[in-house]
């Protein structure tokens, strides 16, 4: 294939001063300049909650460990739950998002080059206020440092009684610009998408990523907002002396629970749904088998995002609801399953029958279809309340949302980085790193979080800084602990591949992989105006169409 | 680069795809009327659960005028934006004008009723639970008549100084999405404050 860059006389390549590039990535309003922004952040904010989790394991790892004091493990298990959720998994989707949208559909840019900007840089800002609590927190109180009240800040424990200082303020202030970062981002790739598409993109030709980002950005926007709206609420309470979640004037501390998680719960597809993307767009290539069941894969997704939208009190079943609230959670937790399953019913006849090529990216895509299997199968088991009441906030729980958040996400987004980073910089990831990379995180993942179930049913609650010799937890701790360290290591090999295969890796070309979507039709890294000329499409398949004149997909669909 | 566009099959003649502003506006009013959902929910779930008066019996007003003048401005812009569509200038300048003080004259209304709750009543944000709710509420809504107001000056400035034609009529377009949906709000935060609420 041609290379799509055209050479424009006068930039040709001549290293400018790192002042200038500097200046250039900050003012940046380019679509995959501030995608790689967002990855990068996001790495950054991913290694720092990552010491967070290493030093919450290491003082669990034996019983009565004094690693560090209750105050500060409050801290890191607070620091951590924000930290992955807020500043590692959104913006890294959002980056891959920003990145992969436009590409894949023959745009530009962005729908709001600026706006994009905007986002990125409130949600980056907002993490760095996040983090300003360790040294500013304490204020004139002398009261502690970072957030320590948990990663959903309960009411009372926000209150100024009981979180004197201004760690909580920063918590709130930080959360709340960076969602309104990502109401902004949302309603770019919104606007993007419906408004953007090349010439017969139309909507039931998108690639399935498309389509999924569509569906995440949606739920942002009824999801995030919430969770505004009561950060603002927090904030009239702290510093305005409002009553809205405080009990002694009748305040609601139940209503805060609600409002957290009508955005926690859809929050979590939101993180899940673009990462259904990635594996949508990786199994296909790599089985050298079109998606099976396109529509029924949009309808799903759709259906969980719709779906998803009322089930956020399975959360809440041990607050005592009366039994129609605990019912109906409880059906429509286990409704979700049913379009979830589709999905992977549909992934494993994508792979039925196919020329199955075993690269890293495939490697990841299918630990993921397992492992969110089994996250959604103990999901059902809790979406049971009675069996919820036994198991919630013990450490099933904690091993159940990282199973779905680590064992899912997290898995998605590493096939997602095989697959696109020979995109993204031009090179190849390193495979045989890539292969350790894999089965030192599979290993450690399973040490860890495999384990982790069996104190969560022995009875060991969640957020407990130490616990008494004996109670059969010990060595099942220790196991748990071991298994962090080996996936830290994994991870250190993934972020050494990113590093020596940016200098060392074999060059990509534009399109490694033979793959089907527009993104692969222009150069690795893709020109700074993406398309020369415009694309016009005629089926969801567009290179395939181009490099198989003789039997164009136009012709079937 | 030639090679990849002509060797896609049928380009298409007409393709139209909608005015990007406009998706984004509607995107943003889908947003703002959850956190608006999640306030109105506080507001209704909290009645009558206050500890301490003054209760919203005892001392609100319904504010039936300001009502008007709010609600009648969302027909002046729009008669502007159709206006300026049609490209009749000077028109669209005194709808715009009339809208803004429409929406001046609802502030003051604003203004006037919590001067008359704080000052004659003693009712302020931290009183009791029907403060707290009540003014963060109505606050709210109040934060986005202001926020339009000052786009809508924003457009008059340029207007006065001869600068708005029928090129930004998409733009206007857009803008006068968003009053609509301030407007639209204030009908739900009227009917909750000032109708159930009591």
């Amino acid at each position: 294939m041609v290379s799509n860059a055209i050479p424009i006389p006068g930039t040709q390549i001549e290293a400018r001063p790192w002042v200038d590039e500097l200046h250039q990535w900050v003012t940046t309003v380019d679509h995959k300049r501030l995608g790689i922004l967002y990855i990068a952040s996001a790495l950054m904010f991913l290694a720092i909650g990552g010491v967070e989790a290493l030093i919450i394991r290491i003082q669990l790892m034996r019983p009565h460990n004094d690693f560090v004091s209750p105050e500060v493990f409050n801290r890191m298990f607070t620091m951590h739950g924000t930290t992955m959720i807020f500043f590692v998994a959104m913006p890294v989707l959002f980056g891959f998002a920003n990145y992969l949208v436009p590409l894949m559909i023959g745009a530009r840019d962005m729908a709001f080059p600026r706006l994009n900007a905007f986002s990125f840089w409130l949600s980056f800002l907002g993490g760095l206020l996040l983090y300003f609590s360790f040294v500013g927190g304490s204020g004139l109180y002398g009261a502690g440092s970072a957030p320590d009240v948990g990663w959903w800040s309960y009411a009372p424990l926000g209150a100024r009684a009981f979180s004197p200082g201004h760690s909580s303020d920063y918590w709130t202030l930080a959360l709340l610009v960076s969602g309104f970062g990502s109401i902004g981002t949302a309603i770019n790739i919104i606007a993007t998408i419906l408004c953007l598409r090349c010439p017969g993109m139309k909507i039931n030709r998108m690639p399935l990523l498309v389509w999924m980002n569509l569906v995440m950005a949606g739920m942002v926007l009824l999801a995030i907002t919430p969770l505004s709206a009561a950060q603002i609420m927090l904030l009239i309470d702290r510093y305005l002396g409002g009553h809205f979640f405080d009990t002694q004037a009748g305040g609601s501390a139940v209503l805060w629970m609600h409002f957290f998680w009508i955005f926690g719960h859809p929050e979590v597809y939101v993180l899940i749904i673009p990462c259904f993307a990635f594996t949508s767009e990786i199994i296909p290539v790599f089985s050298r088998k079109p998606i099976f069941g396109y529509p029924v894969m949009v309808a799903a997704t759709v259906c969980i995002a719709f779906v998803s939208m009322s089930v956020w009190a399975h959360h809440m079943f041990t607050i005592g609801m009366n039994s129609y609230a605990n019912s109906f959670f409880t059906l429509t937790t286990m409704a979700v399953g049913v379009p979830t399953g589709i999905k992977i019913f549909n992934w494993i006849g994508t792979m039925w029958g196919g020329r199955i090529q075993f690269k890293t990216a495939m490697l990841f895509s299918i630990a993921f279809l397992f492992q969110f299997l089994i996250a959604g199968l103990t999901g059902i088991m809790m979406a049971a309340s009675p069996f919820d009441w036994q198991l919630s906030l013990s450490y099933f729980v904690v091993a159940h949302f990282h199973y779905v958040i680590v064992g899912g996400i997290l898995f998605a987004l590493f096939a997602a980085f095989y697959y696109w980073y020979p995109k993204m910089t031009g090179r190849m990831l390193s495979e045989r790193l890539g292969k350790l990379h894999f089965w030192l995180f599979l290993i450690g993942f399973h040490m860890t979080f495999d384990v982790m179930h069996i104190p969560g049913i022995l009875g060991m609650p969640r957020r407990i800084y130490t616990y008494e010799p004996g109670r059969g937890w010990d060595t099942l701790n220790f196991i748990i602990t071991i298994g962090a360290f080996i996936q830290a290591l994994a991870i250190l090999v993934f972020l050494a591949n990113l590093v020596i295969s940016y200098v060392k890796g074999a060059r990509a070309g534009n399109d490694p992989w033979d793959a089907w979507t527009l993104e692969w039709s222009i150069s690795s890294p893709p020109p700074a105006y993406n398309f020369a000329t415009v694309p016009t499409v005629a089926s969801r398949r567009p290179l395939w169409d181009l490099k198989h004149p003789e039997d164009p997909d136009s012709r079937y669909e | 680069m030639s090679a990849v566009t002509t060797s896609f099959p049928n380009p298409a003649a007409e393709w139209r795809l909608p005015y990007r502003g406009k998706v984004a506006m509607a995107c943003l009013i889908i947003a703002e009327s959850a956190i608006f959902t999640i306030f109105v929910v506080a507001y209704l779930f909290y009645l009558g659960k206050s500890v301490t008066g003054p209760t919203p019996r005892e001392v609100l007003e319904t504010p039936i005028f300001y009502t008007i003048c709010l609600l009648s401005s969302s027909l002046t812009i729009h008669l502007a934006a159709k206006c300026l569509a049609r490209g009749i200038g000077f028109a669209f300048l005194g709808f715009w004008l009339l809208t803004i003080a429409l929406g001046g004259l609802f502030l003051y209304g604003t203004a006037r009723e919590w001067y008359r709750l704080i000052y004659e009543h003693g009712l302020t944000i931290s009183t009791n639970l029907f403060g707290t709710t009540y003014y963060s509420l109505v606050g709210l809504h109040a934060f986005h008549v202001t926020a339009g107001l000052i786009m809508l000056v924003t457009v008059a400035v340029f207007g006065l100084s001869g600068r708005v034609g029928e090129k930004h009529s998409g733009r206007i377009n857009v803008l006068s999405m968003y009053w609509h949906f301030v407007d639209a709000v204030w009908v739900v935060v009227f009917t909750v404050v000032y109708v159930l609420g009591r």
